[in-house]
């Protein structure tokens, strides 16, 4: 890592460190009677470790000039792995939580072990540690390909990787010490939201500065989609999280909105999030490793950009949909549903496009799991955005709202989309990055496929049969006007579709596990005397004449 | 950059761009997109024209249908009204003890009792209303403040230490805490109040200590729990002779109760529950053995 540095980048390096020492130590001393004060020591115990690595190689010589004749990989090499170690610990976490639903003592007797301080590190750590590491992993990968330029800088990239991960962490140690801003996906307090904003920056200048050398004339569809995922992030992430902290010491703050105000802003932020973390990015994913794997070219062009700009206007508009039958007044409900009605045609054109784009290689879709993984991931999309949209219409709404139809959709858009896709990517690029013909075993991505699917099946089926029963029993009336159910009859008739959902976890979390270890082997397999060639080199210009 | 090349597989020409290998076909976008956005658009048209949906200075469209949720909201709770008016009125008319005898007001009050109690008493009082640490049986026969109907229905709307102006006042004082017993002098009460129910309990250490427990007993707690220890149901003081026991009967839960005092909340339900609600689960209660 370090000795690919430059001597000068090994100096900033350090500055960088000490400026994060003193951060946390000062976060530290402002907030020793607080919780916050636990945050402290941990940033600038990181600080302190990350200037031992630096300085333990600064004397090492110059890396290799050469090096600008071949892509940086160090910094996605590292995020793959860290994102898996994240899936597992994340999707362990999620299946502890939906054991806790069908056995409710099944915990220890302390804070950071009950289900409300568990549920959203199993998010967090799913949503981010997982899905943001995949993202950013992946986006500097098809980002130097489709530019044929090196990235902007190698120092940048440590930055946002190891920052990023530093977020990741307060939020999942906060959450467990009892910190939160009770945003749902935007729970790290203000501390960490600005600590984060920071990171983002960097991680969008090198962005753009690396585009701006690209050597192709176009911009590839998944850069449109990576950089929308990182722009409109940055603006959801600062505005939704705009807040007051109690005081410089203590961890929490109160939210620059109030009421109905604060609602809205949340599920705009929250919808979004959906739509440009979990969908924008992902389908930055999709459109590099799917034609890549296929050996197809995009089926078309122009629905590449007919869907683009259909989900990212589209998107902006539903998040009100999350708030039906609120207090919310009425037309923005209404407007919501209706922008949500026409999303879901952008939404099936991309997912239709990456269908038609497999034709040609359906054999490939049979004999080869990693192939699969990235069809059943377009399947999935399909059906969990077409799920979104009728969900948005208030009639149904009024019947799926705060059932577990929800938690359902949900996760088939983050199990059967989000993970499947990121899967079949990470099984494509693996062999890529450290230079196999292919992976350690293919008959464990082909298990991990199996599993990854049945868990999904039997999540996404188990979800909305508890959902629907749920909404039906709440709302059925007696004739006389009472209520046909108490609420504790709902919660009993879920049991049986709690534990299957809780089954279902476990097979997911039995695939990630398999693809860990399946990563980890092939990293460790023998270097080949000649690796494949995978890329294009890139592009170098010419030094310009003294 | 490439030049367009024919794609052997469809037979389509490609655009020219190339990226890492990656290549696009030229395709026209298939006329089921444009159908379904077309369609799509329309309909969003449509529901902008019925519904109430664009903001425009200080207001907003109000729709051509004229709808609107809090009206909408209104028609289904006057419906919902009119269901429930019929033994609404019954239950808020007719004396208790009558519908107790009334064999079809009782079914009725065994099946939306029982939903009342599970949504709104359980939580403290449990699924079988047996109570737990903290939080009185309702079966058991003994009453804090009374088991008749009017008492239970008058707990039921003040709540006991709620919010309620008129509510139900009742304090076990932190004899311990505030410094009015000695640790020896709870001790000494710990073993009298034993005595009262099960004297056969007692260690020889405790009785040693009962006369100075019980003149103790007489200065400091008779005056809520009575000369005997059977409580007061004017002021909500427990029956200390009965063997029922809201926050333990053992020598360490006493001795914890006069250290700290207890003060339990119930929270009255006039805000919550209709008086005809209350009335039926004042049945309800009643219904389930507890009688006075």
């Amino acid at each position: 890592m370090v000795s690919q540095l430059t001597r000068d980048e090994r100096g900033s390096a350090m500055i960088l460190c000490v400026i994060l020492t003193l951060f946390g130590a000062t976060l530290g001393l402002m907030g020793r009677d607080d919780v916050l004060g636990w945050h402290g020591a941990l940033l600038a115990l990181s600080g302190m470790v990350l200037l031992f690595v630096v300085m333990n190689k600064l004397y090492d010589p110059d890396p290799d000039p050469d090096r600008v004749t071949r892509y940086y990989d160090d910094p996605t090499k590292v995020g793959v792995i860290v994102s898996m170690m994240w899936l597992v610990f994340a999707t362990f976490v999620g299946d502890w939580v939906a054991w806790l639903l069908v056995y409710p003592e099944a915990t220890f007797d302390a804070g950071w072990s009950s289900f409300g301080r568990l549920r959203p590190v199993h998010t967090t750590g799913v949503i981010f540690g997982f899905g943001g590491n995949a993202l950013i992993a992946t986006s500097f990968h098809v980002l130097q390909r489709t530019s044929r330029a090196r990235l902007a800088g190698s120092l940048a990239p440590w930055i946002v990787l190891i920052g990023f991960n530093l977020f990741c962490l307060l939020a999942v140690t906060g959450y467990m010490f009892g910190i939160t801003a009770s945003k749902e996906y935007a729970e790290p307090e203000w501390y960490a939201d600005l600590f984060l904003v920071v990171i983002w920056v960097v991680y969008f200048v090198l962005y753009l500065r690396t585009l701006a050398r690209r050597q192709e004339p176009h911009i590839y569809v998944a850069n449109w989609y990576f950089l929308a995922f990182i722009l409109v992030v940055a603006i959801l992430h600062i505005i939704n999280n705009l807040a007051v902290p109690v005081s410089l010491g203590h961890a929490k703050s109160y939210s620059l909105f109030s009421g109905v105000q604060d609602a809205m802003t949340q599920w705009w932020y929250g919808h979004n999030a959906v739509a440009f973390f979990l969908t924008s990015g992902f389908l930055g994913m999709l459109y590099y490793y799917l034609p890549r794997r296929a050996g197809r070219p995009i089926f078309s062009y122009r629905m590449s950009i007919i869907s683009f700009w259909g989900i990212t206007f589209l998107y902006m508009w539903a998040g009100s949909h999350h708030l039906h039958y609120t207090a919310l007044p009425h037309w923005v409900q209404n407007l919501g549903m209706t922008f949500s009605i026409i999303l879901v045609v952008p939404s099936w054109a991309s997912a239709g496009h990456a269908l038609l784009t497999l034709n040609g290689a359906w054999e490939k879709v049979r004999d080869d799991a990693t192939l699969r993984f990235m069809f059943v991931a377009a399947v999935f999309y399909g059906l969990s955005t077409f799920e979104g949209s009728f969900m948005a219409i208030r009639p149904v709404n009024s019947l799926s709202h705060y059932t577990d139809w929800t938690v359902g959709h949900v996760h088939a858009g983050a199990l059967g989309w989000v993970a499947m896709i990121t899967f079949g990517t990470f099984y494509t690029l693996v062999p890529m990055l450290w230079n196999r013909e292919r992976m350690y075993s293919s008959r464990l991505i082909e298990a991990h496929f199996w599993l990854a699917l049945a868990g999904t099946v039997i999540y996404v089926f188990a979800m909305w049969n508890s959902g629907i029963v749920q909404g039906l029993m709440w709302r059925a009336y007696a004739e006389n006007g009472t209520l046909a159910y108490s609420f504790i009859d709902s919660v009993d008739a879920m049991r049986p579709y709690y534990f299957a959902r809780a089954v279902g976890g476990f097979l997911f979390f039995l695939g990630g596990v398999i693809g860990l270890y399946n990563i980890w082997m092939t990293t460790r397999m023998p270097t080949m005397e000649k690796p494949p060639v995978y890329d294009l080199p890139p592009v170098v210009e010419a030094e310009p004449a003294e | 950059m490439t030049k367009p090349e024919r794609d052997p597989y469809t037979g389509l020409m490609t655009t020219g761009h190339e990226w890492n290998g990656i290549k696009e076909l030229m395709t026209p976008i298939p006329g089921l997109v444009k159908f379904f956005l077309t369609t799509t658009i329309l309909i969003a048209v449509l529901l902008w024209i019925l519904f109430p949906t664009w903001p425009y200075g200080p207001n907003y469209t109000k729709g051509v249908l004229g709808v609107d949720q809090r009206s909408l909201v209104q028609e289904v709770l006057v419906k919902a009204a009119s269901l429930r008016s019929v033994w609404e009125e019954q239950f808020t008319t007719t004396d208790m003890a009558i519908l107790e005898g009334d064999p079809d007001a009782m079914a009725f009050v065994r099946m939306h009792g029982e939903r009342l109690f599970e949504d709104n008493c359980s939580a403290c009082h449990g699924l079988d209303a047996a109570g737990g640490p903290g939080f009185p049986s309702l079966v058991d026969d003994q009453w804090l403040w009374g088991g008749d109907f009017e008492t239970i229905l008058e707990t039921l709307r003040v709540g006991i230490n709620a919010k309620h102006e008129d509510t139900r006042y009742a304090e076990m004082l932190a004899f311990g805490d505030e410094g009015m017993l000695s640790s020896a002098e709870r001790q000494a009460v710990t073993a009298y109040v034993i005595s009262l129910s099960r004297p056969d309990e007692l260690t020889e250490k405790q009785a040693g200590r009962l006369a100075e427990g019980t003149e103790l007993f007489a200065e400091n707690c008779a005056s809520c729990h009575g000369e005997d220890g059977a409580g007061s149901r004017d002021v909500g003081a427990p029956n200390l002779t009965d063997g029922f026991w809201i926050y333990g009967g053992d020598a360490n839960s006493i001795t914890a109760t006069l250290r700290h005092g207890r003060v339990g909340v119930m929270p009255y339900w006039e805000d919550r529950l209709t008086e005809a609600d209350r009335r039926l689960l004042t049945l309800y209660v009643r219904d389930l053995g507890a009688r006075d």
